[in-house]
């Protein structure tokens, strides 16, 4: 296995299910911040057999929670010189604002740029169903 | 700030008040004219319907207000891509209060988040209509003295039309006994609504039927709805089905005598024209009452401001 060494300040994105690491990656913009990134992929798992990891160096400011709804056995770690400071798995929101849009093309959500789309969780079984609380149309979420 | 935004923002008792109201106004509009005086109705109607907007413009104006608004959107700033919610906050500036109808769904939610004053949703697209919702009940109360224990068909498109499964839900809070839904095969009640009466009011028996006889017999209540050309994808397909839900003279002979036969309108043919001077025909005065309760909406909504 490649080493990368620990980091010693910043956030550890852990059991992210093998291939979706990149995703993530997109999703949350890290290519964009100034600080270092690294993205490993086909991590071995004695849990998982294979999963991602992500590492984001210096910051501790990276909105996360759209990682609840790409999978809740995502762990995030906050590291403090070195040390663990918190460490969680994510809870399925269950209302989110502005992560996703919303399935029905007639909702305002999609016009109007103060419409800020936002859903209510419905059913989380399988796939998570949320409602838009302008329509009521429901949009299933997949990453 | 109280908006109305779809029925379930009212309790069953508000909407007992609202009908009471109604119907004292119908009694006695002398004594409402100035209730509203010196109060100003935004009426913005962001597509056109003349027939609401002109609903609630006469209703403010009975009641002694002042009414301001458009039409349709052509005139309006949103066609040069102002946001919804700016426009209301400066309309809601100028107004006491706004009725308005948009053509996107949710459009009157977005308002009400940025208003100063109260907002009645005219329609949101094919979202929520609830003052179409509380002229249908007021109508009902009217003719009937109450809303519980009818046997209710609703005939037509029951698929697409979204204000009737607001409608059924509504009218489900009211313990009513029975559902007859009538529609051809295309245009059924959708599965989740179906599924939500049962989990929800299990003792209202619903009854899905795709011919009017059984309804027309047995029911208090025949509400028709309309068969939109704009739901079919080939002008065959309307036309087959278009007429297989015209109530006429001759079937209207299976009904009660003390049915009541209501219609939203615009009505296209559901409804024959030969019926139109029979008793139990209630669509136009259903149009009049629709005023007489905006008018009782327009002045809680006023008062509950003022308190
Ligand atoms: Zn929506």
């Amino acid at each position: 296995m490649i080493n990368v060494s620990g980091i010693e300040n910043g956030i550890v994105i852990d059991h992210i299910p093998a291939g979706k690491g990149w995703k993530i990656f997109q999703k949350l913009n890290l290519n964009t911040i100034e600080t270092p990134v690294v993205l490993l992929m086909g991590v071995r798992s004695t849990r998982m057999g294979q999963k991602d990891i992500i590492k984001i160096e210096g910051r501790w400011d990276v909105d996360l929670k759209l990682l609840a709804l790409i999978d809740p056995d995502i762990t995030t770690s906050r590291i403090v010189d070195g040390k663990v400071v918190l460490k969680k798995s994510m809870e399925v929101p269950q209302k989110v604002k502005g992560l996703f849009e919303c399935a029905n093309p007639r909702c305002v959500s999609h016009i109007d740029q103060q419409a800020i789309p936002e859903f209510t969780l419905v059913r989380s079984n399988g796939a998570l169903h949320y409602q838009c609380n302008y329509c009521d149309e429901v949009t299933r979420y997949s990453l | 700030m109280r908006h109305l935004i779809q029925p379930e923002d009212l309790s069953n008792q508000e909407f007992m008040d609202l009908i009471e109201t109604a119907s004292h106004i119908l009694a006695h509009p002398e004594l409402y004219k100035e209730r509203a005086k010196g109060k100003i109705l935004a009426s913005l109607f962001f597509e056109p319907s003349t027939r609401t907007k002109f609903s609630f413009d006469a209703a403010m104006l009975r009641l002694g207000g002042e009414v301001i608004g458009f039409s349709d959107s052509q005139s309006t700033s949103s066609q040069k891509g102002e946001s919804l919610a700016d426009t209301i906050r400066i309309m809601s500036g100028f107004a006491d209060i706004i009725a308005m109808r948009h053509p996107l769904e949710g459009a009157s939610l977005l308002a009400s988040k940025t208003s100063r004053v109260p907002v009645i949703n005219g329609g949101d697209g094919g979202h929520q209509h609830p003052t179409q919702a509380l002229t249908d009940l007021f109508t009902i109360y009217h003719y009937k003295k109450k809303l519980s224990g009818h046997k209710i068909a609703l005939i037509g498109d029951l698929r697409y039309g979204r204000t009737v499964h607001s409608l059924i839900k509504t009218l489900a809070r009211f313990k009513v006994d029975s559902f007859y839904l009538v529609s051809p095969e295309e245009l059924s009640m959708p599965r989740h609504i179906l599924d939500w009466m049962q989990a929800n009011y299990p003792d209202i028996h619903i009854y899905v039927l795709h011919d009017m006889e059984p309804a027309l017999r047995d029911c208090d209540i025949l509400y028709m709805t309309r068969i939109q050309k704009e739901r079919f994808f080939n002008e065959a397909d309307y036309l087959k089905l278009k007429n297989s839900y015209l109530l006429d003279a001759e079937k209207m002979q299976l009904a009660k005598k003390d049915a009541i036969l209501m219609h939203p309108l615009p009505r296209v043919n559901e409804i024959s024209i030969d019926l139109d001077n029979d008793p139990r025909s209630v669509y136009f005065e259903q149009a009049a009452m629709g005023m007489y309760i905006r008018m009782a909406l327009i002045l809680k909504l006023l008062e509950e401001c003022d308190d």
